[in-house]
């Protein structure tokens, strides 16, 4: 499995950032029980400033609400009674999601599923590595490793706004935008971690219906 | 103590919102002008959280290593470097620039 490896990394670096604020115990459960990077990466960039528990929380949610219309979109492939269903969505992944996706709104729920335990593993086993590693490496700011954050986020929002086989999104990139400015402005008067939150709310342009008629069949294919 | 609440409030949060969709399954759509928003929430939030990472230390707005080291990342993956390595990138051209300043 190709992703097993990147996966493995950026568990990596969660632990290295994680540890020194969080301690040992608490980043690997975190992998292992929420087993999200987005989520947990937002939640402790809004933490490391000082941004309280409440706010870090919301950050990590709102950061998953993508898996909203994910579920949704593969929920028409599943077979099965409820409980099958509701196990096979909680191993939903991004990677998972594009593994399983055979075009047309079809998905592999084999394939998708099955994606489920390597991607764990690297993912919780990277973590025990990063946090095994974060007493050696020290302060992570020594090594540039703050920077992680922000290019790992940013590798997630360059897809989205200029995809590599379709048009850029341009209501993706206005919100990006918003969402930019609005934290610059807020930063200064506001606690750590509430202008990420207000920020969040730009995508409420989307209750606004799209110029392009085709915009909104894109919506349940982001991964 | 309270880092085992945030910990308990993502997993729940994650699995509530993975499990929704499949559960009521039958075909059924949340409503069109609540997916538009939701499909941008996570650009939103993402940007945000960039600049955040970026420009800012505490309350106060920022330049320095890190803008150049994002700005490295940045360009890494515009040329479809993979994250890890313009991870990698980014941090490196930080880091030897907070030794060099």
């Amino acid at each position: 499995m190709p992703l097993a490896l990147p996966i493995a990394a950026v568990g990596m670096s969660f632990g290295i950032l994680a540890s020194p604020l969080l301690g040992a115990v608490a980043p690997i459960l975190m992998s292992a029980v929420v087993w999200s990077g987005t989520a947990q990466f937002a939640a402790l960039s809004i933490l490391i400033p000082g941004g309280g528990i409440a706010l870090a929380a919301s950050a990590g949610l709102l950061a998953n609400t993508r898996f909203l219309p994910m579920g949704f979109a593969i929920a028409p492939s599943m077979t099965g009674g409820l409980l099958r269903r509701f196990f096979t969505g909680t191993v939903l992944a991004d990677a998972s999601f594009v593994i399983g996706h055979r075009g047309g709104g079809r998905f592999d729920i084999g394939a998708l599923a099955w994606a489920f335990p390597v991607q764990w593993l690297s993912w919780v086993g990277g973590t025990v590595a990063g946090v095994a590693g974060a007493a050696a490496i020290g302060d992570p700011r020594r090594w540039g490793l703050d920077v992680f954050f922000p290019v790992f986020y940013l590798s997630l929002l360059l897809p989205e706004l200029f995809p590599a086989r379709a048009p850029r999104n341009k209501r993706s990139i206005t919100v990006a935008g918003m969402a930019a400015a609005i934290t610059l402005l807020l930063t200064p008067v506001t606690a750590p971690g509430v202008p990420v939150l207000v920020a969040a709310a730009a995508a409420l342009i989307g209750l606004r219906p799209p110029r392009q008629p085709n915009a909104q069949a894109r919506t349940g294919d982001e991964a | 103590m309270k880092t085992w609440i945030l910990i308990i409030a993502l997993a729940l949060g994650t699995v509530l919102m993975k499990t929704i969709g499949p559960v009521l399954a039958g075909g059924r759509q949340p409503p069109a002008p609540l997916t538009r928003v939701i499909a941008l929430v996570a650009p939103a939030l993402i940007s945000a959280l960039i600049v955040t990472g970026t420009f800012t230390d505490g309350r106060q707005l920022v330049i320095d290593a890190r803008a150049a080291g994002v700005a490295v990342g940045a360009v890494a993956l515009w040329f479809r470097v993979p994250a890890v390595l313009a991870m990698i990138m980014g941090g490196t051209v930080c880091a030897l620039l907070r030794l060099a300043i």
